[in-house]
C-alpha cells in the first residue's frame, strides 16, 4: 500500500504542471485567436460548414503555434516594479530606480531645458527611435533617441502648435500659426498645405497615408500625402478645440470638444459615428488604449473617465485634472497636470485603473505634453521649460517586430518598407468602427412584420387612449351629453383609422400574392416612382 | 523594491560585420498590427491585379505540318516529347523544350486520326482514315538531344492493312492491348498483323476511344449514334451504354477518380459521369459556344483542358460547372485535340491552322527555379486572395477574361435561348395541371437513354 501512494504522488505532481503549463499556452493562445471562432452549428449549408470546420481548425492550429513559438521568438522579458512591504511604487522616486536600473537606461532618464522657445510639444516614431519636438515658439527638433544625437533643428520664427512624422522618420508636419508644412528631415518646407488653414492639432494616419488636421474653425480635413488629395473637408460644428486622437485600432479620429462631447470621425461620411457626452465641461485631454477597446477622457471638472468603446460606457472614474494623456503600448495610462505627472496602471488585470508612479518636474513648469516612447519603458514629457524623459518600468512592449517596427532599421531597411507600406496603402473607406467587419457577410436582415394579433392589442390600445381624452367644458349647450359622446365616438374612429388603413393595404396585397401563377404576370406592376 | 526596465544593447540587435544577414525579430501580436483585415484586402486586391498583369499563358507555336493537326499523342516516359498526326498523313514527334521537330513518320496516305503511345514509351501506334494501322518505334532519348539534321525520318515496325478506315486508338494502360475504333471496336496485340477481338454494338461508326488508367480491361467508347459505351475485354459482350441528345466528340477518364470520365459533348458542353451511374451526368461543365472536340485531364486529375470548334481552349475544374481559364489568340483556328503535358504544369493545343501551340496551364505562373521566399510569397498572395475571392472587386478581378467577339457574341445569344427557354417552360409548367409536366435537372436533360 505505502509504495503505492509513493507512486501516486509523483505522478499528481506532473499532471499539476501540465495544467499550469497548458493554462499558461491558453492564456498565449487567446491572443492571436482573435476572437471567437464562428458558431458552425446554425449554418443550413452543410458542405461550408465543413469547409469552415477545417478552417477553423486551422486557425486553432496556428494560434497553437505562434503561442509555443513565443518562447523562441520573444526572448526579451517587460519591465517591471515590485514594491516590497509597506513600500508604495508611486512613492518610489526616478532618482532610486536610477541607481537599481544599468547605465544604459538610466541614460534615457534626462532634463533639457530650453526656457526660450516653450511649452514643448513632443511626437515618437511608431519604432521610438526619433522623436519631434516642438516648442510654440518656432523650435523643432527632430532627435535620435538611441545615440542622444539631433539630427535637425530648425527655427520657424513663427507659432508651431502641433508636429507629427508622416510615414518615416524622414518628413513631418509642423502646424504653424497660418497653415500647417511638411519638411523633410533635413529642415527643408517641402510642401505649404494652405487648404488646411490655421491648424492646432494634426494627426497621421499610418495605414491610410492621410494626414488629419483639425483647425481654429472646427474643420476637420483628410489629405492623402502620397497624392495629395485634399480625401475629406469637414465642418464638425462643434467649436474651436485641439484635442484629437486618432484610434490606432480603426483609424477613425475622435475630437474632444468644449460642450464636453467627443465626436468620432471618418474621411467618407460628412456626420460623426459616434458623437458621445464624456464630461459636462470642455474636455481637456483624450487619447486610445492602443488595442482600441479603452477611451481616456479629462475634463475641465476634474474627472478623468475610461470608457469602453465596445459598449460606450465608462469603466472607471478617477478624480483629478489633466491636460495630457497617454496610453502605453502595455495600456498604463500617463495624465500630467501643472508639473505633476501621474501614471495610472491596471494591476489587478481586472481594467481597474489604479495609481502606479508619480513624478513631478521642477515647480513650476506646465507639462503641456506625455507621451510614452513605444519599444521602451520611456515616458516622454513635454513642458513650459524644455523636455524631460523619465522610467516607467512595464509601460513598453518589450518585443518588436522587424517588419512592424524596428528600432534598429538601416536605410535600406526603411526604404523597402516605404515601398512594401505604399502597396499596402488603405483606401480612406477602410476607416470604419469596427474594422473587423471587412470581408464578412453580412447577414440577412428580414424584416419583422408585426402579426395580425400585435395590430389588433396596439388599436385596443389606441382606442382606449382615445376614450380617457378628459373633455373640456365648453360654453353653453357645447358640452351636451349627447356632443360629448359623439366627439368621443370620433376620437376613437380617429385612433382607429391608422391601423384599418394597414389592415386593407394587407387585404390587397394578399390579393396579388393568391392570384394563380399564370395569371401573375398580368398583375399592373407599381410604377417605379 | 525590485525593477527592471526594457533595455537593448544595440550589439545583440544589429549585425556584427556588414556581410551578415541583418538579424530579424518577430512578434505576431495581433495589437501590433492594426487592421489587419484591411491590410490583407488591399494585398488580396494588388494580388488579384498582379495576376491579370502577369497573366502571359501563350508560350510558343510548332509549325511544321502543312495540314490540320488532328491528333496528338504524349509519351508517358518522356516528359518533352509529344507526337501529333496531320490530316495529310505526316506524323511527327516535338521536342517541346526546343518547339521543334524531332522525328517524322511518313507513310500514312489520307488522315492520320489516332496516334496512341505505349505505356512503356517504346511503340508509337498510328492509324488512319487510309485504313492502315503503323506501328513504329520510339527513339530513344539520345537522338532527341543530339542532332536534328540527319536522318530524321523513321520506318514503321509493322504496318497492318484492315478492312476499314480508323477513327481512333488507344494504348491499354497495363499491358500490350490497343484498341481501335472504326466501324467496330477492334483489340490489338503487338505481335499480330489481325485484332485479337472486335466488339461490335448497332451499326454506327465509333468515332472515339478511350482505355481505364485503372481497370486495364475497361474502355470507353463515343460513337455517331451519340452513345458512350462501355466495355470490358473480359466480357464478350459490350457493357453499357447511353444515349445523349447530341454527338460525343472525345473522352478523358480522370486518372485520380478512374471511376470517372468526362465526355466532350457536340452541344458545347462536357458531362461528368461515374461509369456506374449513367443515368446522370455527375457534373455539366458549360462555357463553349461550339462544340468540344477534344479532351483531356490533367495527371493530377483537378483540372481538365477542352479544345472546341469556337477555336479556343478552355480549362476546367474536375467538379466546376464553369471554366476557370480561356486560352485564344488571333490565329488559331478550330481545336481539334489538346493534351494536357504530363508535369501537369503545360497545355498543348492542335488546330486547323497546321499549329501546334503550347500554353502553360497556370496563365500567371512564374516559369524557372523560383528562390523559397518567392515561393513562400506566392502561396502567401494565393492563400490572401482566396480568402477574399467572394469580394465583389477581387472577384470580379479574377473572373473577368477579354473575349474574342465571336464568342462574346455566342455566349450572349446562347444565353438568350436559354433564357427563353426557361421561361418559356415555366410558362407552360404555370398553365398545366400541377404536377404534369416535371422539371428535368440540367445534369440529364441531355440524356436520351442508358442501355445495358
Amino acid at each position: 500500500m505505502v509504495v503505492k501512494v509513493e507512486k501516486i504522488i509523483p505522478s499528481k505532481n506532473i499532471t499539476d504542471t501540465d495544467e499550469v503549463i497548458s493554462e499558461e499556452m491558453d492564456m498565449k493562445k487567446k491572443k492571436y485567436l482573435r476572437g471567437e471562432g464562428a458558431n458552425l452549428k446554425e449554418l443550413k449549408d452543410k458542405k461550408l460548414q465543413g469547409q469552415l470546420a477545417v478552417k477553423e481548425e486551422l486557425y486553432g492550429k496556428s494560434a497553437t503555434a505562434a503561442a509555443k513559438a513565443e518562447k523562441w521568438l520573444m526572448p526579451t522579458e517587460g519591465g517591471y516594479l515590485e514594491a516590497d512591504g509597506i513600500e508604495k511604487t508611486w512613492r518610489i522616486k526616478q532618482d532610486t530606480i536610477a541607481s537599481e536600473v544599468d547605465i544604459l537606461s538610466s541614460r534615457k532618464q534626462f532634463d533639457i531645458v530650453l526656457p526660450d522657445f516653450g511649452p514643448y510639444t513632443l511626437e515618437f516614431t511608431p519604432s521610438g527611435r526619433y522623436m519631434a519636438a516642438a516648442g510654440r515658439k518656432g523650435h523643432i527638433a527632430i532627435v535620435d533617441m538611441q545615440n542622444m544625437k539631433a539630427i535637425k533643428e530648425l527655427q520657424v520664427r513663427e507659432t508651431v502648435r502641433d508636429v507629427v512624422f508622416l510615414h518615416n522618420e524622414l518628413f513631418f508636419a509642423a502646424a504653424q500659426k497660418k497653415y500647417p508644412y511638411i519638411y523633410n528631415r533635413d529642415g527643408t518646407e517641402l510642401h505649404c498645405l494652405k487648404e488646411h488653414g490655421a491648424v492646432l492639432k494634426l494627426q497621421f494616419l499610418r495605414n491610410h497615408f492621410l494626414l488629419a488636421s483639425i483647425n481654429k474653425f472646427g474643420q476637420l480635413r483628410y489629405q492623402d500625402v502620397t497624392t495629395g488629395q485634399m480625401v475629406a473637408n469637414i465642418r464638425t460644428g462643434l467649436g474651436r478645440t485641439d484635442v484629437m486622437e486618432v484610434n490606432p485600432f480603426n483609424g477613425v479620429v475622435a475630437v474632444g470638444h468644449s460642450g464636453g462631447t467627443v465626436s468620432m470621425w471618418k474621411p467618407t461620411s460628412a456626420a460623426p459615428l459616434v458623437k458621445m457626452l464624456c464630461h459636462p465641461g470642455p474636455i481637456t485631454a483624450l487619447t486610445f488604449h492602443p488595442n482600441g477597446h479603452l477611451m481616456a477622457t479629462a475634463g475641465m471638472e476634474r474627472k478623468i473617465k475610461i470608457w469602453d468603446l465596445r459598449k460606450f460606457e465608462v469603466l472607471q472614474t478617477l478624480p483629478g485634472h489633466s491636460k495630457a494623456l497617454d496610453f502605453s503600448q502595455k495600456g498604463l495610462l500617463a495624465t500630467a497636470t501643472g508639473s505633476f505627472v501621474q501614471v495610472f496602471g491596471d494591476l489587478s488585470g481586472s481594467q481597474n485603473y489604479s495609481r502606479y508612479m508619480t513624478h513631478s518636474v521642477a515647480k513650476g513648469y506646465q507639462v503641456k505634453k506625455v507621451t510614452f516612447r513605444p519599444y521602451e519603458d520611456v515616458l516622454g514629457i513635454g513642458h513650459s521649460m524644455g523636455w524631460s524623459s523619465i522610467l516607467i518600468p512595464g509601460s513598453g512592449e518589450p518585443n518588436f517586430d522587424s517588419w512592424v517596427a524596428n528600432p534598429f532599421e538601416t536605410s535600406k531597411q526603411r526604404r523597402e518598407k516605404e515601398v512594401r507600406s505604399l502597396l499596402e496603402k488603405l483606401p480612406p473607406e477602410s476607416i470604419m468602427l469596427d474594422p473587423t467587419k471587412i470581408g464578412s457577410v453580412r447577414p440577412e436582415r428580414k424584416k419583422e412584420k408585426p402579426t395580425k394579433e400585435d395590430i389588433e392589442a396596439q388599436m385596443e390600445a389606441a382606442i382606449e387612449a382615445a376614450k380617457n381624452i378628459p373633455m373640456k367644458k365648453k360654453t353653453k349647450g357645447r358640452s351636451k351629453p349627447s356632443k360629448i359622446a359623439k366627439k368621443k365616438q370620433e376620437a376613437v374612429e380617429k385612433a382607429k383609422k391608422p391601423f384599418m388603413e394597414q389592415h386593407t393595404n394587407k387585404r390587397k396585397l394578399t390579393e396579388e400574392t393568391h392570384l394563380p401563377k399564370s395569371l401573375e404576370r398580368f398583375v399592373r406592376k407599381k410604377t417605379a416612382a | 523594491m525590485r525593477v527592471k526596465v526594457i533595455s537593448r544593447s544595440t550589439d545583440e540587435f544589429t549585425r556584427e560585420r556588414s556581410q551578415d544577414l541583418q538579424r530579424v525579430f518577430r512578434n505576431f501580436d495581433p495589437n501590433l498590427r492594426p487592421q489587419e483585415k484591411a491590410v490583407e484586402y488591399v494585398r488580396a486586391l494588388n494580388a488579384a491585379k498582379l495576376e491579370k498583369i502577369f497573366a502571359r499563358p501563350f508560350v510558343g507555336a510548332m509549325d511544321g505540318h502543312i495540314d490540320a493537326v488532328s491528333c496528338m499523342a504524349k509519351n508517358p516516359n518522356h516528359l518533352k516529347g509529344i507526337f501529333s498526326g496531320s490530316m495529310d498523313g505526316d506524323v511527327r514527334l516535338w521536342d517541346l523544350a526546343t518547339r521543334r521537330t524531332v522525328r517524322q513518320f511518313p507513310g500514312h496516305q489520307g488522315a492520320v486520326r489516332g496516334l496512341t503511345v505505349s505505356t512503356d514509351g517504346q511503340i508509337l501506334v498510328s492509324c488512319g482514315t487510309d485504313c492502315t494501322l503503323r506501328l513504329w518505334k520510339v527513339p530513344v532519348d539520345t537522338i532527341m538531344e543530339s542532332d536534328y539534321g540527319s536522318d530524321n525520318s523513321s520506318q514503321p515496325l509493322a504496318v497492318h492493312v484492315w478492312k476499314n478506315a480508323f477513327w481512333g486508338v488507344d494504348h491499354q494502360w497495363d499491358g500490350d492491348l490497343f484498341a481501335t475504333a472504326g466501324a467496330q471496336v477492334d483489340i490489338w496485340n503487338h505481335n499480330r498483323s489481325q485484332p485479337v477481338n472486335s466488339f461490335e454494338w448497332g451499326k454506327d461508326t465509333v468515332t472515339s476511344i478511350r482505355f481505364n488508367p485503372g481497370e486495364p480491361n475497361l474502355l470507353a467508347t463515343s460513337a455517331s449514334d451519340r452513345s458512350i459505351s462501355i466495355y470490358d475485354l473480359r466480357l464478350s459482350t459490350p457493357a453499357r451504354k447511353v444515349i445523349m441528345r447530341t454527338k460525343t466528340n472525345s473522352i478523358a477518364w480522370n486518372p485520380m477518380e478512374p471511376m470517372n470520365f468526362t465526355a466532350a459533348n457536340d452541344d458545347g458542353s462536357c458531362y461528368s459521369y461515374d461509369v456506374r451511374k449513367l443515368n446522370e451526368a455527375k457534373c455539366v461543365h458549360k462555357d463553349h459556344v461550339s462544340s468540344v472536340m477534344d479532351i483531356d485531364y490533367s495527371p493530377t486529375g483537378r483540372e481538365f483542358v477542352t479544345g472546341s470548334y469556337d477555336r479556343s481552349v478552355r480549362i476546367f475544374q474536375y467538379n466546376g460547372g464553369h471554366s476557370r481559364e480561356m486560352y485564344h489568340t488571333k490565329r488559331m483556328q478550330r481545336v481539334f485535340c489538346v493534351k494536357f503535358s504530363c508535369d501537369a504544369s503545360y497545355i498543348i493545343s492542335g488546330s486547323d491552322d497546321t499549329n501546334l501551340r503550347l500554353w502553360k496551364a497556370k496563365a500567371s505562373e512564374q516559369l524557372g527555379v523560383i528562390l523559397p521566399r518567392e515561393k513562400k510569397k506566392h502561396e502567401y498572395l494565393e492563400a490572401v486572395k482566396n480568402r477574399y475571392k467572394h469580394l465583389s472587386e477581387i472577384k470580379r478581378i479574377i473572373r473577368h477574361r477579354h473575349l474574342p467577339k465571336p464568342i462574346y457574341k455566342a455566349t450572349k445569344q446562347i444565353r438568350e435561348i436559354t433564357d427563353s427557354e426557361r421561361r418559356k417552360e415555366e410558362r407552360r409548367k404555370a398553365h398545366s395541371a400541377p404536377g404534369s409536366i416535371q422539371n428535368k435537372p440540367l445534369r440529364t436533360r441531355r440524356i436520351v437513354k442508358e442501355v445495358e
